[in-house]
């Protein structure tokens, strides 16, 4: 496995920004010639976590926010979202579905969705330093 | 994007195009608003136009409620398209009996 292509992308940790980081991670992926529902798969995905950097990793007090997508030559599609915010104490309770400390408008559900919808996710934190999510998808023209 | 309707103690939420964190919080607060002053009995939220969701789309879901139950009124969610369905499922919402 060699990777064959790659975008990095740096853009402050506002809100508007989800659905551009979103956009442009799919457009990305379209060389792969994916399904409208692996894209779909892959678009909210990134939703949850960039959403997950601003809200939980800035507390919405702004930062930057690094995305690099990955493309493999076993089509498989990597995309890295790294945060230097405040880190989580509690990886694992943090995935637990319905978990948030996000209040009452936010369901808890970001990582259940990312596990759900992604092939795998890691999550790797450290308290005061920041949060990296690497999402990868295989991308295979049999799989619906 | 949104368009609310109000008719015999219903207030219908259209929502269409792009839900997520950053359109939800706009949406959140005009429905919000007008259910204050309406005070309706139901507050129906309609997904068909609904092109792209995440989890805040859920999370609209169970705010609303909350806000409905406060008023003493209730939330129905209406035409939820075949590419939401795997979201809805995921996240149990079916349980609120919210789902018509």
């Amino acid at each position: 496995m060699k990777y064959i292509n790659e975008v990095k992308l740096n853009f402050p940790a506002k809100s508007a920004n989800e659905a551009f980081a979103r956009s442009a991670v799919a457009a990305f992926t379209m060389q792969l010639d994916p399904t409208i529902s692996q894209l779909a798969d892959i678009k909210t995905s990134v939703s949850e976590a960039v959403t997950n950097s601003i809200v939980h990793g800035y507390k919405g007090a702004g930062g930057v926010i690094y995305i690099t997508v990955r493309i493999s030559d076993d089509n498989v599609l990597s995309v890295k979202i790294r945060d230097k915010g405040c880190g989580i104490e509690d990886i694992e309770k943090a995935m637990e579905p319905l978990f948030t400390t996000g209040g009452e408008e936010r369901a808890g559900l970001g990582f259940a969705v990312m596990q759900s919808f992604m092939d795998s996710i890691k999550v790797s934190s450290k308290v005061g330093k920041g949060t990296t999510v690497t999402l990868k998808k295989k991308i295979t023209k049999d799989d619906p | 994007m949104l368009e609310l309707e109000f008719e015999n103690s219903v207030l219908t939420a259209h929502l269409s195009g792009e839900l997520d964190h950053h359109s939800a919080a706009v949406i959140r607060k005009k429905i919000d608003s007008k259910a204050e002053m309406l005070k309706p009995k139901t507050l129906k939220l309609d997904y068909r136009d609904v092109q792209f969701m995440d989890s805040s789309g859920i999370g609209l879901i169970m705010g609303r409620y909350r806000q409905m139950s406060l008023m003493g009124g209730n939330v129905e969610v209406t035409n939820v398209p075949p590419h939401l369905k795997r979201m809805f499922s995921l996240s149990g919402i079916e349980t609120l009996g919210v789902m018509k």
